[in-house]
């Protein structure tokens, strides 16, 4: 396989030939701000965080689905692709609800990182505080569509890596929104196994393992009173 | 089927020609007033007077002056069929007829006399037209194969398959200088020789037929009144790239279309001009019709695609381009209707013929729907180059009840307004582009001076907001405060820096959107923007916080710094 090199921030670095500028930059440790882009997954594409400037293109291009190419000269951090993140990432908190304060994946959220990566202080645009419902019938897990950002990572993981094909997108524009099967409760799923695939990918607080977080967090004490008994009584001894 | 079979069946149609032939328009537009009504009683009337071997009652597509209709043509000895009625049509022409006009209609051709309205048409809205891709539309049967044959049609499909090679056919669309009619204008020629030479066994062509835009309707005449010719342009197009299955994709809001298009297809593969070995060549191809289901985006390539196999219609990244990577990962030719309605003419008359109409890099002619506030609402067909002064003032008729043009709307929620002092631009790709617009599919919408700019740019700015796919972040949620933006201008509550906000709105939703839904989503703010910036400005109100500007547009909408809640001195 032939090499190709090319120049990012002004350092040269080589790359495989159907590396994309995303794989390229993250191996000579030039980091790029992503949120829809999964390692394992394929990509889609769809949140313009990672775009990039290349020298004699008017477009921006994607970092995570554009091929490097011989000579290509890519700036990944200027003041205009700085402004258009902060933008972008503001749009997004203020299109549902993320207040991180009362979030269950407060300090473990891609999205909040990335806030404060890049700077972004407060919101500028009106939040629009839309009221979505929080859908908590599966016996495992949970989703709440309020912080939702439609990266549709779960739905990706759940189709191409699990195989079930239980995650979905259903409407378009603002109303779009993660569907189980065909928008069913997702404790009523008859493709779901289960997997927590969607879990995992999830970048912010929208998927979550249910009783660990917060307020939904019960404490087992009674095993403890359990323990104490049987090592008193000394049940754990086979009998002879 | 060979090139004699094709001969004979439009001798026998032009054999069949009755003395006269009325034509009544049987497109969406007029069958809306009821024009089937006024089709069956001309075809009783026909039968009581005794007629029936003098007159052909023929339901033919558009006569395009839309707003007239329902509209009735009477033609004498040899015109008609046999006769290509160049943009000039003859014999006289009724308008707003209804059922109970057809006795008298019919008796004028015994010299009785008639109350009927009638239309002029030696108006400049008919004669200035110059007719390639609707020379048929009013004039065929868009429900028989054969009278489309009588107007020589299929026979550029014919010496396409059997004289050229289909290098040949590109070389010929390359000079013919035609450009995508979609809107963007990207070569035609260059896209189809990208296909024929990308490797691959299968290979695609798709005609894209979901016109989506507000007061468009260029391409669902077409398809309504000329069928067979989207269908001879696919196949020449499929021959030219080596493809061998054509979709063409429609929206389900077109229900009259895709009936005909269903039965010219299967007409059609009847005369073996689709299907295995055309004209006895080793060529083979077929078309299915595809339909869309409501969603604005599925017009853009990538979504359509995506469609056609199944999936949601949202769009992906470009490269790579459907040419390299399109429909199942094959290469695809994807074109707009009437880019493939140009391309039998093409062969017909031969590329030069075509070069020699248009300016010099916009080749041809345009079909526009003219709509909004003007007195001659219906589709006109016009050289590249001619100006929208000559088009809405001279064409059209100018506003109605004597109001004055404002300005003229063209391409659509991706296009712009162009105000009337720009009203001499010579409408081709590169002009409308220059004053902030775009070609577009087609659609020209008036307004005159009772139109409010914001008020456009909101209405265009809600339909974006409303068809985004929302798969991006810039154009799902930058829209919708755009939206919001816009209403608070209107409602007189923004202030200058919320007007700073929806420029720099306008900025990254262009820059950064995945598709060009949302990349030209902010023109028809920015061109209003541009060209009545004034009528923005009178809406605002004073900033209230006046405090320190930041360098960054828009920086108080999180709440105003408390430097700036001091009292001004």
């Amino acid at each position: 396989m032939a090499a190709k090199t090319l120049i990012i921030n002004g350092k040269h670095v080589s790359a495989e030939e159907n590396a994309t500028i995303l794989e390229a930059a993250t191996e000579a440790g030039i980091s790029i701000p992503t949120l829809c882009h999964l390692d394992g997954v394929y990509d889609a594409g769809a949140c313009r965080l990672c775009l990039v400037e290349v020298a004699g293109i008017s477009k921006l291009l994607p970092a995570c689905t554009t091929k490097v190419a011989e000579g290509m000269d890519v700036s990944t951090d200027t003041e205009r692709l700085r402004k258009y993140r902060r933008m972008t990432l503001e749009l997004l908190f203020a299109e549902r609800n993320h207040v991180c304060a009362v979030c269950v994946s407060n300090n473990h959220c891609e999205l909040q990182t990335l806030a404060y990566s890049q700077g972004m202080e407060h919101v500028r645009f009106e939040y629009r505080f839309p009221k979505w419902e929080v859908d908590n019938t599966h016996a495992l897990f949970g989703m709440d569509h309020n912080r939702c950002i439609l990266c549709t990572r779960c739905v990706r993981v759940c189709w191409h890596i699990e195989g079930a094909g239980t995650k979905n997108e259903s409407g378009r524009g603002a109303k779009e929104r993660i569907i189980t099967d065909l928008n069913q409760p997702w404790g009523a799923s008859d493709t779901c196994t289960n997997c927590g695939k969607c879990v995992m990918a999830c970048p912010t607080g929208a998927l979550f393992y249910k009783g660990s977080t917060v307020s939904e967090m019960e404490r087992d004490r009674s095993k403890l009173e359990f323990i104490v008994t049987a090592r008193e009584k000394k049940q754990w001894i086979a009998s002879e | 089927m060979v090139i004699d079979d094709l001969i004979a069946i439009a001798e026998q149609e032009r054999a069949a020609r009755k003395k006269y032939v009325i034509r009544c328009c049987l497109a969406a537009g007029c069958m809306s007033s009821n024009s089937k009504g006024v089709k069956e009683a001309l075809d009783v009337a026909v039968k009581e007077a005794g007629l029936e071997n003098d007159v052909e009652v023929r339901g033919v597509g558009c006569m395009k002056l839309c707003c007239q209709g329902p509209l009735v043509q009477i033609d004498g000895d040899g015109q008609g069929a046999t006769v290509r009625i160049e943009g000039n049509p003859q014999g006289p022409l009724y308008q707003r007829v209804t059922p109970e006009d057809a006795a008298s209609l019919v008796a004028t051709l015994k010299g009785g006399k008639t109350n009927v309205q009638r239309g002029d048409p030696a108006q400049p809205f008919f004669t200035n037209q110059v007719s390639i891709v609707l020379a048929n539309s009013g004039i065929v049967d868009p429900e028989r194969i054969e009278s489309y044959i009588a107007a020589d049609g299929y026979q550029a499909l014919h010496d396409v398959l059997r004289e050229m090679t289909p290098k040949d056919v590109v070389e010929a669309m390359i000079k013919s200088g035609l450009r995508g009619r979609g809107g963007a204008g990207y070569p035609t020629g260059l896209k189809w020789a990208t296909v024929a030479k990308t490797p691959g066994n299968q290979k695609y062509v798709i005609c894209n037929a979901d016109e989506g835009d507000p007061g468009a309707f260029m391409d669902r005449s077409v398809l309504e009144s000329d069928p067979h010719s989207v269908l001879e342009g696919m196949a020449i197009g499929a021959y030219a790239v080596g493809a061998n299955q054509g979709f063409i994709y429609v929206r389900a809001e077109y229900p009259l279309a895709i009936s005909r298009l269903q039965n010219a297809i299967k007409q059609a593969k009847q005369k073996e001009l689709l299907g295995s070995g055309v004209f006895e060549s080793p060529f083979n191809f077929n078309i299915d019709v595809r339909i869309g289901a409501g969603a604005f985006v599925c017009g853009e390539e990538t979504a359509l695609m995506s469609s056609v196999e199944g999936k949601r219609g949202s769009p992906r990244p470009r490269p790579p381009f459907p040419a390299e990577r399109g429909l199942w990962s094959s290469p695809t030719l994807i074109n707009n209707v009437e880019t493939f309605a140009n391309v039998p003419p093409i062969f017909r008359k031969g590329p030069e013929w075509f070069a020699g109409i248009g300016t010099e890099k916009s080749k041809g002619t345009k079909v526009f729907a003219l709509a909004g506030r003007i007195t001659n609402t219906g589709l006109l067909e016009v050289p590249m180059g001619t100006t929208l002064r000559e088009i809405v003032e001279k064409m059209g008729g100018g506003a109605p009840d004597g109001r004055k043009i404002k300005a003229v709307q063209t391409g659509g929620p991706s296009g712009g307004c162009i105000p009337a002092e720009a009203l001499d631009t010579p409408v081709d790709y590169d002009s409308l582009v220059k004053l902030g617009s775009i070609m577009g599919s087609g659609g020209m919408i008036v307004m005159d001076d009772t139109s409010r700019m914001v008020d456009v740019a909101r209405f265009f700015m809600e339909f974006c907001m409303d068809e985004s796919c929302g798969k991006c972040i810039p154009c799902r949620a930058g829209t919708v405060q755009m939206y919001h933006l816009l209403n608070k201008i209107l409602e007189g509550k923004a202030t200058p820096r919320d007007l700073e906000q929806l420029e720099s709105l306008c900025d990254l939703v262009k820059n950064t959107s995945l598709c060009g839904l949302g990349q030209t989503a902010p023109n028809p703010v920015l061109s209003t923007l541009r060209f009545f910036r004034k009528e923005y400005t009178d809406l605002l109100k004073e900033d209230v916080y006046a405090g320190p500007k930041t360098d960054d547009p828009g920086q108080t909408n999180g709440g105003p710094k408390p430097e700036a809640l001091l009292p001004v001195t």
